[in-house]
C-alpha cells in the first residue's frame, strides 16, 4: 500500500472532491490507473466516506438553522455510549453525532428549518429519551469558517505583478 | 551644476524584469505568472510570534549579527539538515533578505579585478552587486542540455588566475535546475583544485522535488571556502519580512558583519522573532507548500508536454524555463504578444541573462485554479503562432 499517495489524494480530494482521477494522477506524479485503484481501496475501508459539497446556506433563499446540543446520558451496561448514539443519529436532521470528553457527554449537531422544528426536535425526540439525562441547546448565529474554509473572504492577489 | 551620480551605477543596466514590469502594471485584468514569491501567506503561528513580539514591546535593536535564539536555531537547522556545524556566534549573521547577504558578501570578498564567476540564466542581482563591489563578473552561460546545471568542464574553462568567487545560485531561479550531490562533487573538486570560494545562494534550498537539496558547503574541504546563504523568504512564505542569513567561514562573517553593521545596523527585530518560531515549528508548513508546489509544477509540466512545448522537467523552486525558439520570435516578443493578445504576464528568459534569450520563465506560484486559466490561454496563443507560421 502506497501511504504517501493515500496521503496525498486525501489531501486534494479534501478540499477538492470534484477533481477527476485523470487530473489526481497528473497532480501525484502516478498512473490514471493506481489512483483509481487506491481511491476504490479507500472507499471499500471507509476511509473516503463521501464526496459531499461545502455549501453556504445563508447565501441561498433556504432557510436553515443550526444548533449545537450539549447532551448528558447514562451510559449502558454492555454498549456504552454506542447504542445511544445510534438511537441518535438515525434522525435525519442530526447531521453530527460526537462522543465528548469533559462537561457533558455527545455532542449533537441538528439542522432544521426554524427554530421551531429544531426545539420540538430536543423537546419532543432527544429529551425524551430514557438514557438522556439533560440537554443544552446553542444556536449558531453566524458560520465564519467551516471545514477549513474562511466563508465571506476577498482573496486578492496583493503581489506585484512581476517580481524578479 | 556638477554630475551628481556615480559612474559606477550609471553603467549599470536596469533590471530587465522592470522593463516589462512597466507594460503590464499598464494593463488592468491580466492575470500574471511573473511573480518570484509565494502565493501562500506567512502561515500563522509565524505571523502570530511576529504580533506577540510587538505587544511585547520588543521594538528595539537587536544585536548586529541578530537574535542570539535565531542564530542557534539556524545553525540546528544546518546541523539536523546538510550535517554541517556552524558556530552560532561567529559563523552566522542574520542579514535583511538574502539580498543583503549576496550584496556584503562580495564586498566583504572582493578587492578590485578579481572576477567573480556568474553562472546564468540566474537571479538578476549578483552582477550588479559583484560591480558595484568592484569585481569583473564573468558569465557561465548554462545550457539548456545539461538542465541547466553547471558542469566542471564549463566552470574549469571560466576560470582564471584572477578568479575569486563563484556564485553557486541552486536550485535556481529562474530555471528550476538543481544541483544534485554528483554534479556538486564535480564542481567541488575543481574549486579545491583552483582555491577559489563559493558563494551558494540556497534561498529555495527547502523547495526541491527530487530528493533533498545537499548543500555545497556540506561536501569535503568545502565549508571553510563557501558562504552558504539563505533565507524565510521562499520556504516560509516570508518575503514582505525581509530577513535571510549567511553562514560562512569566521574571518569572513566577521568582515561581512562590519559591513552589516555600519550599513543596517540589525535585521527587523519582529521579523527576527517570527522567524524563531517558523525555525521552530515550522517544518509542516513548509512540507505542505513544497506539496502543493510539487503539484502545480506537475500539472504544468504535463500542460506542457500536451501543447507540444520544449521544457526540461525542473526539480527545484517554483519555476518553468520552456523554450519558445520553435516560433521564430525573441524571448520579448513573445511575452509582449502573449500579454498584449491573451493578457497573461510572463517573464521574458533574458532577462535573467543573455543565455535566457529564448525562454521563459513561467512561476507556479499560482493556484492551480489560475495555472489552468493561463495554460487554457498559453496553448490557445501557441496554435495561433504555429497556424501563422504555417499560412
Amino acid at each position: 500500500m502506497n501511504n504517501k499517495l493515500r496521503d496525498e489524494i486525501l489531501n486534494i480530494i479534501e478540499h477538492n472532491s470534484r477533481i477527476d482521477t485523470k487530473e489526481l494522477a497528473v497532480l501525484t506524479g502516478v498512473q490514471e490507473l493506481d489512483v483509481v485503484n487506491e481511491m476504490a481501496d479507500m472507499e471499500k475501508a471507509g476511509i473516503i466516506c463521501g464526496y459531499h459539497t461545502l455549501i453556504d446556506w445563508e447565501k441561498t433563499d433556504i432557510d436553515t438553522v443550526t444548533a449545537l446540543i450539549e447532551v448528558r446520558v447514562t451510559p449502558q451496561r454492555g454498549q456504552g455510549f454506542d447504542s445511544i448514539a445510534e438511537r441518535i443519529y438515525k434522525y435525519p436532521e442530526v447531521r453530527s453525532v460526537y462522543l465528548i470528553s469533559g462537561g457533558y457527554d455527545l455532542m449533537v449537531i441538528l439542522e432544521g428549518k426554524s427554530l421551531r422544528e429544531v426545539s420540538s426536535f430536543v423537546s419532543d425526540k432527544l429529551s425524551t429519551l430514557d438514557t438522556v439525562l439533560s440537554t443544552a441547546t446553542h444556536f449558531i448565529l453566524k458560520k465564519y469558517k467551516d471545514h477549513g474554509t474562511i466563508f465571506n473572504r476577498e482573496q486578492e492577489d496583493e503581489r506585484e505583478m512581476i517580481t524578479p | 551644476m556638477r554630475n551628481p551620480l556615480s559612474d559606477t551605477i550609471v553603467q549599470i543596466k536596469p533590471s530587465g524584469i522592470r522593463k516589462f514590469f512597466d507594460i503590464v502594471s499598464e494593463m488592468k485584468d491580466a492575470i500574471s505568472l511573473g511573480v518570484g514569491e509565494p502565493d501562500f501567506e506567512t502561515p500563522w503561528h509565524i505571523r502570530d510570534e511576529g504580533i506577540y513580539a510587538l505587544e511585547k514591546g520588543r521594538t528595539f535593536y537587536t544585536s548586529n549579527s541578530g537574535l542570539k535564539e535565531l542564530r542557534q536555531e539556524i545553525c540546528n537547522y544546518l546541523k539536523r539538515s546538510q550535517g554541517i556545524s556552524y558556530r552560532w556566534d561567529s559563523e552566522t549573521l542574520i542579514t535583511v533578505g538574502g539580498s543583503e547577504a549576496i550584496d556584503i558578501g562580495f564586498r566583504a570578498m572582493i578587492n578590485p579585478g578579481d572576477e567573480v564567476l556568474i553562472p546564468q540564466p540566474s537571479y538578476v542581482s549578483y552582477e550588479p552587486c559583484a560591480i558595484l563591489a568592484g569585481a569583473k563578473p564573468v558569465i557561465i552561460d548554462l545550457k539548456a542540455e545539461n538542465e541547466f546545471r553547471l558542469t566542471a568542464k564549463e566552470l574549469e574553462d571560466a576560470i582564471t588566475e584572477k578568479t575569486k568567487l563563484l556564485v553557486l545560485p541552486f536550485p535556481n531561479n529562474p530555471t528550476g535546475a538543481i544541483m544534485e550531490r554528483e554534479d556538486l562533487e564535480a564542481i567541488a573538486e575543481v574549486v579545491k583544485k583552483h582555491d577559489i570560494y563559493v558563494m551558494s545562494d540556497e534561498i529555495y534550498g527547502e523547495l526541491t522535488y527530487k530528493g533533498k537539496h545537499v548543500s555545497i558547503a556540506s561536501l569535503p574541504g568545502m565549508q571553510e571556502r563557501t558562504l552558504l546563504i539563505n533565507g524565510f523568504s521562499k520556504a516560509y512564505a516570508m518575503t514582505g519580512w525581509r530577513l535571510g542569513y549567511v553562514c560562512g567561514p569566521e574571518e569572513i562573517i566577521r568582515q561581512m558583519t562590519k559591513i552589516h553593521q555600519f550599513a543596517i545596523m540589525c535585521a527587523p527585530t519582529t521579523s527576527q522573532y517570527a522567524a524563531v518560531e517558523a525555525m521552530k515549528n515550522g517544518d509542516a508548513d513548509v512540507e505542505m507548500m513544497r506539496e502543493s508546489y510539487n503539484q502545480r509544477r506537475r500539472y504544468l509540466l504535463h500542460a506542457f508536454q500536451e501543447m507540444g512545448l520544449e521544457c526540461f522537467e525542473p526539480y527545484g523552486a517554483f519555476y518553468m524555463f520552456p523554450c519558445i525558439k520553435e516560433f521564430g520570435m525573441t524571448s520579448d516578443e513573445f511575452a509582449t504578444r502573449f500579454l498584449e493578445e491573451e493578457k497573461v504576464a510572463v517573464v521574458p528568459g533574458n532577462a535573467f541573462g543573455h543565455c535566457g534569450e529564448g525562454y521563459l520563465r513561467i512561476s507556479y506560484a499560482y493556484s492551480l485554479e489560475k495555472l489552468k486559466v493561463a495554460m487554457g490561454k498559453l496553448e490557445a496563443f501557441i496554435t495561433r503562432l504555429r497556424e501563422e507560421k504555417k499560412a
